[in-house]
């Protein structure tokens, strides 16, 4: 595992959580479905790499899951969004609010003269 | 969290969970399809296109579940578990090779973890002392001992003068007569001053240990208890504090119980720990040296520094009172030295041995997997043709490597628990009362982790020379069908080298037993100046209430003599006081020859008092004069016997009978020498024989008699009569013990300890010579199986049997000769380390060299006559179409 896919795999999982938030429990193809649409057309995302993701949040005791019956009657496993989740996503939040802030100051364009 | 998706991937690693959790998978990715698919059809999409659709979109399904799949376990862990069950189905499938290379590491394992527990019972275990390198021990030194004992007055002078030692204290090892409702019994204890336990560190499990000044003459007399005494003869109760045990017809309260784990070898074996009373005569005279001193050197002092110290008061004494200390110097040592310093080079060489053995077994294991490398080259091909790495093919190899190793390892270490008892009850009972430090002996965490360590170098060591192999072998070369030139002729040559390091080190091994055997030969052959067949002897203390006065003791004896001489079987009767034929030191003297300038110099030697027929029993030879007469009492004039070590030193050239010797009084009393007999073993077997004198009993009275009885009869059969004989006169003289003059001997230290090195080092030559035969005989089996074309080409040519014959045995017999070439070079450099065991023998004696060296060859000869006698026959139709 290279840095870049532990950046990637972070920031989906956070997507995930906060999907899940949003949503509450949903299926893994509506994960998929949600987050390509709130991205609109600028995140292409391979549906397959979504379950390992899935997994090992699950692992880690953020999300649960069941199986159940979706709206259009077939039959899924839900994830739903678990306390320690909830905690994990705000904590992720924060710092991705922070961090984006940082580079955002880094990056706009200087405005005190020297 | 981080923990807990652990625990949850490695319980994912259960068969089980792995079959469900991919029917899970599956169902999953199969519904996120489904929904997929329904949504692209309600978009209007065709259903061929809605599922072509849905599939891209999920991306490569076994790439997801790979994925997963690494996600849900933990891969390093699978991946080392699927080797480990593959070489365990590899070595059952070939169980000839896997036993034999178990069972010859195991036996290499097992030799060397049974000597390393020995080693660490007596040499790493740390004493059980509070911080034990800081104690010294601490003795006086003359001309005759480097370490002797102190006189108790001395004692009290270095422990008030000294400026190096925290504290000092001293002990005595002593026997005691206990009453017990049976009568006496006689049991073994140490005198020891007040502060001695405290200066060890050591604290009583039970009870108190001794007050200051409880040593002292005026304290009532206080024991305190072996822990292994308190079991036996109490058992083991608490409420044996405050009872009374009788020693010696004193009354003694117990007091306390030392630790279990508590010993003290140089005072072993002692069942009473007594606080010292110095009111005998002993104590009182500062010529009379009976305590041993222990210390605790103060912080920052080194040893070197303490003995500056003591040898500045020892000289200071010497001024003080010549009379006494002429001559008395000082000697420290550290405490571990003390009390196994004796026993270090023995275990050192053991362990050489046993080191070399493993060595032997591990480069013989090394060559079987060598062997099976090389036939399993295919396969290696095979599946890195397939597209395994070749990271996964050595991870296999160091699996398998590992799996045989822990085989062994586990077999290893049950059978060598084993060994150590077996090795433990060969050692004769008085010597392990007197290596107590033994009794801790097993397998604890650092006997494990020895031979855990040993094992992942012997795994080291097998998984490196295949891997060297893949390495160098092509993928192409091993498929190639017929490919058998090269990789063959590698093999062979590493193959011949690790046998010529098998036979070099067996023939170490061998010679090193060759010349302990001939060491022993020797020792058990030296002359002692008696006849040990038919001679028993017997110690007996007589209670010095009832025979302290020389009139009771000279009855006494003249009662044993007789009572005893009139038993069925028995020739006659002597005795002696200080200790018989190699009891050691005893007591020592000093005296002047008359008749010649003396300034005070302190002659010191052995003094034995000794009956009037104690040589003629013995079977001493007497070279000139006579023995004594049982009618030479005090009334007498003085006499003495001398030995010839005393009449060569101190009348050479000169006739020493008639002259006249004297103890250091004023004015001289005159002793006459009247007879000289041929040197007796006073001490160690292996010990030069120092001046001895010998003075009448009946001048020199005491009431502990060392008896030697000659028979016509089985000496065993005598002991139960002798022993009751020794009762009936009075039930309260206790015989102490009783052996033949032949087991004291051979259960001497120096016999003792060389019959027991002797004996281990001959079981590791023994088996180094089974290995490094088999392993030449594998090579030399090997070298032929490879070669049976290129024989059959041979002979198909024309060449004769006998040129096939000499071929073989040919590379065979280089092999032998390089080995022993290389062997008789390390066994001489090896002999002249353990020169200190060996007796009457040098290091590279011609003989013992010579005779391996045939031993080696002839075998060497054998184990590849068979092969070649194989290549001889070999049917050169048959060799040219096997392929």
């Amino acid at each position: 595992m290279g840095d870049k896919a532990d950046v990637w795999q972070g920031t989906l999982a956070l997507m995930v959580l906060k999907t899940l938030e949003t949503l509450g429990p949903l299926h893994g193809y509506g994960i998929a479905r949600r987050i390509e649409q709130t991205s609109g057309d600028l995140l292409s995302l391979n549906y397959g790499t979504l379950y390992p993701a899935l997994l090992k949040l699950e692992q880690e005791g953020a999300i649960a899951s069941d199986w159940g019956v979706s709206e259009n009657n077939r039959k899924a496993k839900f994830y739903r969004l678990t306390r320690a989740g909830r905690k994990q996503l705000d904590k992720a939040a924060m710092n991705w609010e922070q961090t984006t802030a940082i580079l955002a100051r880094f990056l706009a364009p200087s405005e005190d003269p020297v | 969290m981080k923990l807990r998706a652990w625990i949850l991937r490695l319980a994912g690693m259960l068969p089980g969970s792995r079959r469900a959790r991919e029917r899970e998978l599956a169902a999953e990715i199969d519904s996120h399809l489904q929904m997929h698919i329904d949504d692209n059809l309600r978009a209007g999409m065709t259903p061929a296109q809605a599922r072509r659709e849905a599939i891209l979109q999920l991306g490569g399904v076994e790439a997801a579940k790979e994925a997963y799949r690494d996600r849900s376990t933990i891969p390093f862990l699978e991946h080392l578990l699927q080797d480990v069950r593959f070489a365990i189905r590899q070595l059952r499938k070939n169980p000839g090779f896997t036993c034999t290379a178990v069972l010859v590491l195991a036996l290499g394992m097992c030799a060397s973890v049974a000597i390393f527990a020995f080693v660490d019972a007596a040499l790493i275990k740390p004493l059980p002392y509070r911080d034990p390198s800081r104690l010294v021990g601490v003795f006086e030194r003359v001309a005759m001992f480097p370490q002797s004992s102190l006189s108790y007055l001395d004692y009290l002078d270095w422990k008030k003068l000294n400026r190096a030692f925290r504290s000092l204290d001293a002990y005595q090892h002593t026997g005691f007569v206990l009453s017990t409702p049976a009568g006496g019994q006689p049991v073994r204890g140490t005198l020891v001053s007040d502060g001695f336990f405290r200066t060890l560190g050591v604290a009583p499990v039970l009870g108190r240990d001794f007050y200051a000044g409880e040593d002292l003459p005026s304290a009532p007399r206080t024991a305190l208890l072996s822990y292994a005494a308190w079991q036996q003869r109490y058992g083991g109760k608490p409420d044996v504090l405050g009872r009374t045990a009788t020693l010696d017809g004193d009354p003694a309260v117990i007091v306390g119980v030392l630790p279990r784990d508590f010993h003290f070898a140089p005072a072993e074996p002692a069942e009473f720990w007594t606080a010292l009373h110095p009111s005998n005569g002993c104590f009182l005279s500062r010529g009379c040296h009976s305590l041993d001193g222990v210390a605790r050197l103060k912080d920052g002092v080194s040893v070197q520094a303490a003995l500056a110290d003591v040898t500045s008061i020892a000289r200071e004494l010497e001024k003080q009172y010549p009379d006494s200390n002429r001559g008395q110097s000082a000697a420290l040592l550290p405490l571990t030295e003390v009390i196994v310093g004796d026993i270090r080079p023995i275990l050192l060489l053991l362990l050489c041995g046993a080191g070399l053995l493993l060595l032997i077994a591990a480069v013989n294991v090394a060559a079987l997997l060598l062997v099976r490398s090389e036939s399993r080259k295919r396969e290696m091909a095979v599946r890195t043709a397939l597209g395994a790495s070749s990271g996964r093919l050595i991870g296999q190899f160091v699996t398998e490597a590992l799996v045989l190793v822990a085989g062994g390892c586990v077999l290893g270490l049950v059978s060598g628990r084993w060994t150590m008892q077996l090795l433990l009850s060969l050692i004769s009972e008085e010597m392990l009362a007197r290596t107590p430090f033994l009794q801790g002996l097993g397998l604890n965490v650092r006997v494990v982790a020895f031979a855990g360590a040993v094992s992942l170098l012997a795994a080291a060591l097998f998984s490196l020379a295949p891997c060297l192999r893949i390495r160098r072998s092509q993928t192409r070369e091993g498929l190639a069908e017929g490919s058998r030139g090269s990789a063959g002729i590698v093999w062979r040559r590493l193959g011949s080298r690790l046998v010529v390091l098998e036979l070099a080190t067996a023939m170490v091994l061998l010679v090193g037993a060759g010349l302990l055997v001939k060491s022993l030969y020797h020792l058990m052959h030296v002359s002692i100046g008696l006849q040990a067949e038919h001679l028993v002897t017997m110690d007996v203390m007589a209670p010095k209430s009832s025979y302290g006065t020389d009139a009771q003791a000279i009855a006494l004896g003249r009662q044993i003599v007789n009572r005893i001489g009139n038993l069925p079987g028995v020739r006659s009767v002597g005795f002696t006081t200080n200790g018989g034929p190699l009891d050691g030191n005893g007591n020592t003297t000093w005296i002047r020859v008359l008749g010649r300038p003396w300034h005070g110099e302190h002659n010191e030697m052995p003094e034995r008092d000794v009956s009037a027929g104690y040589f003629a029993t013995l079977g001493a030879k007497l070279l000139r004069g006579r023995y004594f007469s049982d009618a030479e009492d005090k009334s007498k004039p003085h006499v003495a016997i001398v030995n010839q070590a005393f009449a060569n030193h101190y009348f050479p050239g000169e006739d020493a009978l008639g002259r006249q010797l004297s103890y250091l009084t004023t004015p001289p009393v005159p002793i006459e020498i009247v007879g000289i007999v041929e040197d007796i073993r006073e001490g160690p077997l292996d010990a030069a024989i120092p001046p001895v004198l010998y003075f009448p009993f009946n001048q020199s009275t005491d009431t502990y008699l060392g008896l030697v009885v000659r028979t016509s009869q089985d000496e065993r059969s005598l002991l139960p009569a002798l022993a009751a004989t020794i009762r009936q006169i009075d039930p309260g003289i206790v015989p102490i013990s009783a052996a033949p003059m032949t087991d004291k001997i051979s259960d001497s230290p120096s016999a003792a300890v060389r019959r027991f090195s002797a004996l281990l080092v001959g079981g590791f030559a023994v088996l180094a010579l089974l290995l490094g035969v088999v392993g030449l005989y594998g090579v030399v089996a090997y070298s032929v199986s490879q070669r049976t074309r290129e024989i059959g080409v041979r002979i198909a040519l024309g060449a004769q049997r006998r040129s096939v014959y000499r071929l073989i045995l040919q590379e065979a017999g280089w092999l032998a000769a390089i080995g022993i070439a290389l062997g008789i070079a390390c066994s001489v450099a090896a002999a002249a380390l353990i020169r200190g065991l060996l007796f009457g023998v040098r290091p590279w004696d011609i003989p013992t060299l010579a005779a391996v060296a045939v031993v080696l060859g002839i075998a060497a000869l054998g184990a590849s006559f068979i092969p070649a006698r194989r290549a001889a026959s070999v049917d050169p139709v048959e060799a040219l179409r096997a392929e």
